[in-house]
């Protein structure tokens, strides 16, 4: 394009943890000119701790990691606008207002949206996910004209925002499709016991129910939704979380590769020279063994921006998170995972045992193999783990005795609090008993 | 509704009580034993029943809940008056004690005197202004003891912290000095609370405290011997094993009020990285301050008291120029890459100044040190430090700038067992590797401004001086990220390029 390649430009488009590791990894390895464009903020903030600022725990400010002078002294450039389209010939963004910026290199990191399915009264007002900054004060705009609230979708978010709305005193109906919570990934048991936990906080939990359609009253408000089971709910409110999606309309003509998401390579590229995607927005054209194509994860959208600031500074280098893990909070109940452990494992391919607390909120799973007995995962409940251990043992292959024999010492929690190590030791001799032929 | 009317009712219960108390001040009890228990009876039976409306039908977990919607906590209306209430206090306790009733010259009144029948039966004699205050201040603790357990209910650290803190202040720091006393009516005045250590203690060894243990027989002896085991020996060992926690969180009495009654404002700390420098600055600062005063103290009390010291001024300004000269380079060679080049500095110069000017005036036979009148010194540190900063900020400040303002800016015990924690200690947070989100509730509700979070997202581990080991980062993470813990030395900050999580293989 007649463009001086001595300038190395590098824009990113979207200010969460994947756009602003990269830019934080691209200045620590070098003077590269940065700019971070997001129109939903000017700085930095924690996306999963907006229910925190709800619930009281925290100011808004609080969930921003860095003082906001660090940009400047970082000589990072903060532009708040929002990009409407993308000129790949021309290596142009052109922002609403009108006006445009250059880039050399272009890191997409432009995340995802709440999913809505085309429900009958889904545009009604009080209706709407939790993703955006804006979301949060929708929602908190709502909230004192709001006695009962229905949140529909059983997964992160929406058990997120029952928990939320049920700490600011509101009767709140929780609609779920499966079966039983989240149980695409926990499997039963954990997941009935986050049945019970729901519950007894007080929330409607309706399981195996869809939304139908939501009526509005007289001002366009929501009053009442209809449930596939055929009950209606009155509310004030309604929560739409059943799952994010790329949020990659406006780069449609760009001549970039979309499928679900922005489409790329191990390397983070696009189809198209000089543009790279991290995140949520991202679509792994191969994806790892195992993992999915879109993995809408903080942890690894944050691996992602890693990955690539070492690609534009030094050395290509290819995606390549570890063993997978993950974890979250249900309440009051600590959720973590790492390596694989399916909700209804192919027996021949992985074998499980199982331990649960006779009336505390604990619980722990363990995968293995059941051909050599290597561990393949664990998902525990209530109590914490620690990622180094679970990082090795997954990472070289380890014989569940020997991550059993040592499974107390990989606990996370304060000082004082139990292990469990001998009743689990037990439940582990009982189920290797029955394996012990194919050793 | 009920829930409200009983919050509300168990409010009004607990303030009669206190108004009664404070009632003290103008009306003059016949009956002080009745009217007294009656008042102690409702303050804690309000405070109960808050307690349980409050805690005790939730399930166990993170109760923060509206923190920053509450006027009390975020500096509101009810924050100031506390605040404005509780300075009142201090002010008058330190500077004005005869507005509160007591009376150099005869009998005290009023408040002060209210506290009498509980004084005779513990110590024998007649309330002081400072009988009253450890009375209030042995009850806030357990009181508000009784609530931090309720709220952090199947945590088993805070639990037993907690239970510490709160067997700390009643027995060591309340009842076994005042029982002390009244066995030994004899013996003149000197500090019998066991794990109040020099330089928390800043009298411990000034002319008038050492000449009254010294001349305590026994009892007074062991005090000294004891205390100086505790600065020299006991104190170094327990921090090496369990960071400066074993101290500030489950043993001392400003910690054990902060931990309690001040649980509610620990978020009001500021985390801004000047407010940092200046913690540093300010600590460091009281620290030098308290050691050049006793320095001074000591001198003046072998000077003046040839014999009963138990050595000469040549064998203690050698001793003092050894010791600073060993320390200096056990901290220079010990953690060459663990100080900061303004530390270096500053420990540099610092120890050259007071070396040299010890020898020069020490062995020069002057009767001041360190040019300096020792006892104006005393004074003016007892006023600054002692009372304004300790008290008045200290804990009056609680709604305004959090619950450990003296902890993070004054105490030169802190300081002391920091520097120790920073460089030679097992205790560390180890964060949890790769689960960190960033979401910022344990930069928040840590009560000594440390931006935990910034070293979590990092997955570096926290070792910090100036971390009192609450543990409360740990407890409010939604993601399990932090634990506090002892290990080796080896590998004790844990900085990696990345956290964990990623196979990439990259050079550092």
């Amino acid at each position: 394009m007649g463009k001086e390649s001595s300038n190395k430009a590098i824009v990113i488009l979207g200010n969460g943890v994947s756009g602003i590791t990269a830019a934080r990894h691209l200045r620590k390895n070098s003077a590269l000119p940065i700019t971070v464009i997001s129109e939903e903020s000017p700085y930095f903030f924690s996306r999963t701790a907006l229910m925190y600022v709800y619930m009281g725990h925290l100011k808004f400010e609080h969930t921003q990691p860095y003082e906001n002078t660090f940009w400047e002294q970082n000589n990072i450039e903060l532009v708040q606008k929002r990009v409407n389209q993308l000129d790949a010939e021309k290596q142009l963004l052109h922002f609403e207002d009108g006006s445009s910026l250059s880039y050399d290199r272009l890191v997409l990191a432009c995340g995802s949206k709440p999913n809505k399915l085309g429900w009958l009264g889904e545009d009604l007002k009080a209706v709407q996910g939790l993703y955006h900054k804006k979301d949060l004060d929708s929602l908190e705009a709502w909230t004192d004209s709001t006695q009962s609230a229905t949140v529909v979708g059983g997964g992160l978010i929406g058990i997120e925002l029952a928990e939320m709305l049920h700490s600011r005193g509101k009767k709140v109906h929780f609609l779920v499709r499966e079966s039983s919570f989240w149980n695409t990934v926990l499997p039963a048991e954990e997941s009935e016991l986050i049945n019970c936990h729901i519950r007894s906080h007080g929330i409607e939990l309706h399981l195996s129910t869809e939304l139908k359609s939501i009526q509005g009253d007289a001002n366009g408000r929501v009053a009442q939704v209809q449930t596939s089971k055929g009950a209606t709910l009155p509310c004030e409110w309604v929560g739409l979380a059943v799952g994010v999606s790329p949020n990659i309309d406006f780069l449609k003509g760009s001549g970039l590769d979309l499928g679900k998401g922005i489409r790329i390579n191990r390397f983070l590229e696009t189809n198209l020279p000089n543009i790279y995607a991290v995140g949520d927005c991202a679509e792994q054209l191969e994806p790892l063994p195992g993992r999915q194509a879109v993995e809408a994860v903080w942890y690894t959208g944050r691996i992602m921006g890693e990955t690539l600031a070492q690609t534009l500074t030094s050395v290509k280098t290819s995606y390549q998170p570890g063993p997978w893990f993950n974890s979250a909070k249900f309440f009051d109940i600590d959720y973590q995972t790492y390596g694989q452990v399916s909700p209804s494992p192919d027996s021949k391919k992985e074998a499980q045992v199982f331990w649960q607390h006779p009336h505390k909120n604990c619980s722990l799973r363990l995968s293995f193999d059941p051909q050599n007995l290597y561990f393949k995962g664990i998902v525990s409940l209530g109590i914490r783990l620690r990622h180094e251990y679970f990082d090795r043992w997954l990472c070289k292959p380890t014989l569940m005795n020997e991550v059993v024999k040592t499974l107390g010492q990989s606990f996370f929690d304060p000082e004082f609090s139990p292990t469990y190590q001998a009743e689990i030791q037990s439940k582990w001799e009982l189920k290797k008993s029955s394996f012990a032929l194919n050793q | 509704m009920m829930n409200l009317l009983k919050k509300q009712s168990s409010i009004g219960v607990g303030l009669l009580g206190l108004t009664l108390l404070l009632s003290a001040l103008f009306i003059a009890y016949d009956n002080k034993v009745l009217w007294l228990s009656v008042s102690f009876v409702l303050m804690t039976l309000g405070g109960l029943i808050y307690f349980q409306t409050i805690y005790g039908h939730q399930l166990s977990g993170i109760k923060n809940n509206g923190v920053w919607f509450s006027a009390l906590t975020t500096r509101g209306i009810t924050g100031w008056l506390l605040g404005m209430g509780l300075t009142a206090f201090y002010i008058a306790i330190y500077w004005f004690p005869e507005v509160l009733g007591f009376n150099t010259q005869g009998e005290s009144t009023g408040l002060v005197a209210f506290f009498d029948p509980l004084s005779l039966s513990l110590n024998g004699s007649p309330a002081t202004q400072w009988f009253m205050y450890g009375t209030l201040y042995t009850f806030a603790i357990i009181l508000f003891g009784v609530k931090f357990i309720w709220k952090y209910w199947g945590n088993r650290y805070q639990l037993f912290r907690t239970l510490s803190v709160v067997f700390f202040q009643l027995c060591f720091a309340f009842l076994i000095p005042e029982i002390l006393a009244k066995l030994n009516p004899e013996t003149p005045y000197f500090a019998k609370d066991l794990k109040n250590m020099w330089p928390l203690n800043y009298y411990f060894l000034d002319e008038w405290h050492l000449t009254n243990m010294l001349t305590g027989g026994n009892l007074g002896f062991f005090f000294l011997v004891f205390g100086l085991a505790m600065i020299f020996i006991g104190s170094p060992i327990l921090t090496y094993f369990y960071g400066k926690r074993w101290y500030c969180s489950w043993v001392c009495g400003c910690g054990g009020l902060a931990e309690t009654a001040g649980d509610p404002f620990r978020q009001l700390s500021s985390k801004k990285l000047s407010v940092w420098k200046l913690e540093r600055w300010m600590i460091h600062a009281v620290l030098v301050f308290v050691t050049v005063t006793t320095i001074a103290a000591i001198w003046s009390f072998i000077t003046q008291n040839p014999e009963l010291s138990l050595i000469s001024r040549t064998q203690f300004i050698s001793g003092v120029v050894v010791f600073i000269i060993a320390l200096m380079l056990i901290l220079f060679f010990w953690s060459k890459n663990g100080l900061e080049k303004d530390a270096k500095y500053t420990l540099i110069s610092l120890g050259s100044i007071l070396v040299l000017s010890l020898c020069v005036q020490g062995f020069s036979g002057q009767n001041n040190i360190l040019f300096l009148n020792s006892y104006s010194f005393q004074k003016w540190y007892g006023f600054g430090v002692g009372a304004a900063f300790s008290g008045v900020l200290g804990v009056g400040f609680y709604p305004f700038l959090g619950s450990r303002v003296w902890c993070r800016f004054g105490c030169p015990m802190a300081a002391i067992l920091g520097l120790q924690q920073r460089l030679f200690s097992r205790f560390r947070i180890t964060t949890n590797g790769g689960q960190c989100i960033s979401c910022g509730n344990c930069s928040a509700y840590c009560e000594m401004g440390i931006d935990v979070r910034a070293y979590a997202q990092r997955g570096e581990n926290i070792v910090r001086s100036s971390c009192v080991g609450c543990g409360i980062c740990s407890a409010v993470c939604p993601r399990g990220v932090l634990k506090l813990e002892n290990d080796g030395l080896e590998n004790r900050i844990n900085s990696t390029p990345y956290p964990l999580g990623n196979a990439m293989e990259v050079d550092a």
